[in-house]
């Protein structure tokens, strides 16, 4: 069975649990952004949780298959049309043979995720079917006339799922390696006033403006690994949160990570929205 | 040795140099204490890691004497960049003399960052800064040097190195066993052609 992509919004791509165990070589881990939405969408057409499903970005899919298979539609709440008619977001639907299932934009929220019964099955690349947008790792960014194949379905749709979609909340950060390099304590100055999200943020990075957090001295590092979540300081003091997509090694301090049970709300966030930081409690 | 902690699951171990950071990357790989073990310029990052309590006491038996040399690479190079005399200027030195010393140096690839596949190469005790204006395209197979890393771009992209020439070996192909000719430990040594 084939998936045929007629029109694509801002961007859609393909993406799975993503590639870790490929850092030391450069490799960005990748992956869906909100992973517990596209973990829902995969159980709800009873996919293993790491099939993969399509990321798009602010809506604007429309796609339809040759044979009729069930679709779910989670994150970011948008119309879902069936042959035009309105289905429900967040469960499995029937999309018949030659129907189109078309996306509107969001109302709120960036990404939704389209999982299908079987699972996007384009060809893996380093064990993972996720287009990495830094190194370029994995297939291509969907484009309309893309003919997507669909593997054979694995078990049967859910009529409910739980559990459903975390709530959102403020980013729980504990200490990272370079917070000495703060002048002050490194996750006070963090939680103590709130961040606008920039415009430029993407897949590599939650770029956040508001009070610069200060630093001792602004030398750059020897460059060394970075994990997901890391909150890096460049010299202007504007923190960012690396998402999945970030480059394994940089030379800017690492002064807190975000806990990555939070990480799927920086996918969601919109630029000029706000982002608050709170210390994680112990583990 | 030196461990930051890295959120919850992971720890930076600071070691002081190149070598020793290679050494204890590729003893903990074998050593499969994380997902991720990835070196830096002084560095290792333990990320996903197995044991987080037992960490320390894991640590104790690295030594860097204790891993052996990395595989060699012979890279084949045309010494035809547009930054020689340049490079040249900063060492003062000769061209003849870069093209000397750049192949007399047994190099080893110390972490990879930048793009899949580009490795950072130490092992130069002499230094150029990077292009104060970052070119925006340079080719794939390109070789240049930024402070006293060398390193070969794996693929076209925008760059801020200072290029000495360029090789056509294939340094990235995902289709490989091992994806990166220069992973990290992999001594290398520039050959003119």
């Amino acid at each position: 069975m084939t998936l045929e992509v007629h029109e694509v919004g801002a961007s859609v791509l393909v993406q799975d649990r993503g590639r870790p165990g490929w850092a030391h070589l450069g490799v960005p881990r990748s992956g869906a952004l909100d992973a517990p939405a596209a973990a829902l969408a995969n159980r709800l057409v009873g996919n293993p949780e790491d099939a993969a499903c399509l990321e798009v970005l602010m809506g604007g899919l429309v796609v339809s298959s040759d044979a009729g298979a069930w679709v779910a539609v989670t994150g970011a709440a948008c119309r879902v049309l069936v042959a035009e008619r309105a289905r429900e977001h967040g469960a499995a639907v029937r999309l018949p043979a030659g129907a189109t299932l078309r996306l509107g934009r969001p109302v709120a929220g960036l990404r939704s995720y389209v999982a299908v019964a079987g699972g996007v099955a384009v060809e893996p690349e380093l064990g993972s079917r996720s287009s990495d947008t830094l190194g370029r790792v994995g297939p291509a960014p969907v484009a309309v006339g893309d003919r997507l194949p669909v593997g054979p379905p694995a078990g049967t749709p859910a009529a409910v799922d739980t559990p459903r979609p975390p709530r959102a909340g403020p980013l729980r950060v504990s200490v990272g390696p370079r917070a000495d390099r703060v002048d002050g304590d490194a996750l006070d100055l963090l939680c103590r006033t709130g961040y606008t999200v920039s415009p430029d943020s993407d897949r590599v990075g939650l770029r956040l403006a508001g009070d610069a957090i200060p630093q001792r001295h602004y030398d750059e590092l020897p460059s060394e690994g970075l994990v997901l979540g890391a909150v890096q300081l460049p010299p202007d003091g504007q923190p960012v949160v690396f998402l999945a997509d970030h480059p394994t090694t940089g030379g800017y301090p690492v002064v807190a990570v975000v806990d990555e049970r939070d990480l799927w709300q920086c996918a969601q966030v919109r630029p000029g929205e706000r982002v608050a930081f709170t210390r994680a409690a112990r583990r | 040795m030196h461990l930051l902690p890295v959120g919850h699951d992971a720890v930076l171990v600071e070691v002081g140099s190149p070598a020793e950071a290679v050494s204890l990357a590729a003893w903990a790989r074998g050593r499969a204490l994380a997902t991720d073990v990835v070196s830096g310029a002084e560095t290792v990052l333990l990320d996903g890691l197995v044991d987080r309590a037992g960490l320390a006491e894991a640590l104790t038996e690295w030594s860097p004497t204790t891993v052996p040399p990395g595989r060699l690479v012979e890279l084949p190079i045309v010494y035809d960049g547009p930054d020689l005399e340049n490079v040249a200027r900063h060492w003062g030195c000769s061209v003849e003399d870069v093209v000397r010393r750049h192949q007399a140096t047994e190099l080893v690839s110390a972490f990879c960052g930048f793009a899949p596949g580009f490795a950072y190469l130490a092992g130069l005790d002499v230094e150029v800064p990077r292009l104060a204006t970052p070119r925006p395209r340079v080719a794939a197979g390109s070789v240049g040097l930024a402070g006293r890393w060398c390193g070969v771009y794996p693929t076209a992209s925008p760059g801020g190195w200072r290029i000495l020439g360029h090789t056509y070996v294939a340094l990235w192909d995902p289709a490989r066993e091992q994806p990166a000719l220069l992973a990290p430990g992999t001594r290398v040594r520039f050959v003119a052609r």
